[in-house]
């Protein structure tokens, strides 16, 4: 029976296959991971571009509430908005500190670390473990260490700022910068050491001969090899940086000092969660997604541009 | 043998000198530098959260960081569990963190096997809109979904609800897909001549030649929702569902303004958060494999 099945079956087989492919169960299988992407990612940004035209708000399952049409007025209320200028020159101010940080620390790191080094294993789970770390708990360590009697302003003594550093408006971002380098770090220590993998060997070799020396060959080999992943590293940190919430909310408490901290989607959720003004929230959102998209792109131009 | 090159990219040293040259040795204590300063950064504030954590009043001062035995208790655990109930927190973490990872698991293995070695048409399409939408911060979409899940679903308050928007991982879609593509098709044609389904080819070929890779990306994807802290935070507005990540926030946001010195009892907390996954990390540093992450570079 084995034998005759697949040739009694082969005529309308063969009709199936040329519309739809070698193997047509394949749809099955990828039909649950589509469903998941139209409905938690596809409609959902839809559904925000829609909202973001609406004076919306949250009515309970089945309510008949007035949603009127307001055209452009969230986004031109969003331009307007004194707070979001905040959240912009913040986000501004955590690129400048985390993007240069973060491709520096981690591709100096990540070399170091590619050599015959002893406790190489010790060196490479040391350097994850914040990145893995819960953001809650990791806010907790820093609210201890850099509180008003914490052991930096201890270890620093009279040059410690006053007002404590996130009580203090000049410093509460560069410390929310400082912290998610610090927090991400190992992911993208991960990411370069990976990439080194596919530097050709000969290339290190042909500097050597050519005479150049560590710090030169790391500058003409080891850089340049690395762009591509470069590029990952700024665009997803640039994501990340358009995107801090739990640091503003707990580590600064409430976007504190006097609002000199706020994020973008620390706003989202005030505005729309809290303050009931979801269509608002939606068009800060949106114009934030078209920010990060334009920044990428301007990367995407500068890292690629040879 | 995919998997044998996997690990020497995953965890072995691949030494840029040759080995031999005398005069290098002291370059090695030269890079061991950077390295010995970058653990103290990344590792110091941990043992500093599980030190101050066990002193009853933590000490700020420097000598706080190391303090006699003597002074060490657990009251601040005692604390931080009459405060957020640690077995009920962490239990509604792992419910959470362990539906996601099951999803991910079934679905997305499927998707990923599907995109990496079945032909069927629209194969591509799917294969793009998954790039782009992973583009799309989960921030812009939280307003909609939460309007979509807690409103028009009226999964507010209900784990399915906390689940959802996490079920799939779409990295670990990627890098199943990245790992299925480097299986050699010839060993696919053989077992489909053998009349294997393509279930059992799944199963019982790709997934046991693949186990690290699969482990890793699980691991990517158990911290996601072990450690998030914003979707579960909207979604819950009963106590007995909070995750302890939520929970922990909570008790941040309003103790901290109250007590003279929470630290303890937050460090406490911190610490049980923590813990979990540091020690599968290390469990599993082995099949760790940079090349699962790095699949995104190479492209």
């Amino acid at each position: 029976l084995a034998a005759t099945a697949p040739t009694q079956r082969r005529p309308s087989r063969n009709w199936v296959r040329t519309v739809l492919g070698e193997q047509p169960i394949g749809y099955l299988f990828v039909a649950p991971f589509v469903i998941f992407l139209v409905g938690i990612y596809a409609y959902p940004f839809f559904y925000a571009i829609y909202m973001s035209f609406f004076d919306y708000f949250f009515a309970a399952p089945g309510a008949e509430v007035d949603r009127p049409f307001v055209g452009l007025a969230n986004y031109a209320r969003a331009l307007q908005d004194p707070l979001v200028h905040i959240a912009i020159r913040n986000v501004l101010i955590f690129l400048v500190i985390n993007v240069p940080l973060t491709v520096a620390v981690s591709m100096v790191l990540a070399t170091a670390l590619n050599g015959v080094i002893p406790f190489r294993a010790f060196f490479r789970a040391a350097y994850y473990v914040p990145y893995i770390t819960a953001s809650v708990a990791a806010v907790g360590i820093w609210l201890w260490l850099f509180s008003g009697f914490g052991l930096v302003d201890k270890i620093l003594g009279p040059l410690a700022p006053n007002p404590s550093w996130l009580v203090n408006a000049g410093w509460a971002m560069p410390i929310i910068a400082l912290y998610v380098t610090w927090k991400g770090l190992g992911f993208y220590i991960l990411l370069y050491l990976a990439a080194l993998q596919t530097i050709p060997k000969e290339l290190y070799e042909a500097a050597r001969v050519d005479g150049a020396r560590r710090v030169a060959s790391f500058l003409v080999v080891t850089v340049p090899g690395l762009r591509p992943a470069t590029l990952l590293v700024v665009i997803t940190s640039v994501i990340t940086g358009a995107n801090f919430f739990t640091e503003p909310y707990l580590l600064t408490g409430g976007g504190g000092p006097d609002n000199q901290s706020v994020s973008p989607v620390f706003l989202i959720y005030r505005f729309g969660i809290e303050q009931n003004h979801p269509g608002y929230a939606a068009a800060i959102g949106l114009m934030l997604a078209l920010g990060v998209l334009v920044i990428s792109g301007i990367n995407r131009f500068v890292l690629e541009r040879e | 043998m995919t998997t044998v090159t996997t690990e020497q990219a995953g965890s072995r040293p691949q030494p840029l000198e040759t080995p031999g040259h005398g005069e290098r040795t002291w370059m090695r204590w030269v890079r061991l530098i950077p390295l010995l300063a970058g653990a103290l950064v990344f590792v110091f504030p941990f043992y500093y959260m599980v030190v101050s954590a066990l002193q009853k009043t933590p000490n700020p001062g420097i000598s706080g960081a190391f303090p006699s035995p003597a002074s060490l208790s657990l009251a601040n655990f005692v604390g931080i569990n009459n405060a957020i109930n640690l077995p009920r927190t962490l239990a509604n973490s792992g419910l959470f963190t362990g539906g996601v990872l099951l999803c991910t698991l079934v679905f997305g293995v499927l998707a990923g096997y599907a995109l990496a070695q079945l032909h069927f048409r629209g194969k591509q399409v799917v294969f793009y809109a998954l790039i782009l939408l992973l583009v799309l911060p989960f921030q812009l979409l939280m307003i909609p979904l939460y309007v979509l899940i807690a409103r028009d679903f009226g999964l507010g308050d209900t784990l399915l609800g906390m689940i959802l928007p996490f079920a799939i991982n779409p990295t670990a879609v990627f890098i199943f897909r990245q790992f299925f593509m480097q299986l050699p098709k010839d060993m696919f044609e053989a077992a489909r001549i053998d009349g294997a389904s393509e279930v059992a080819i799944l199963t019982q070929v790709v997934m046991p030649l693949t186990r690290p890779a699969i482990l890793t990306a699980l691991l990517i994807t158990f911290i996601s929702p072990w450690n998030e802290l914003l979707w579960p935070f909207l979604i819950t507005k009963r106590l007995e569902l909070e995750p302890l990540a939520v929970a922990l926030a909570n008790y941040i946001s309003t103790v901290a303004q109250r007590a003279a010195n929470p630290y303890g009892t937050i460090l406490a907390g911190a610490t049980v958060l923590v813990v979990p996954v540091i020690v599968l990390f290390l469990v599993f540093q082995r099949q760790f494999v940079e090349s699962a992450i790095g699949s995104g570079v190479k492209g």
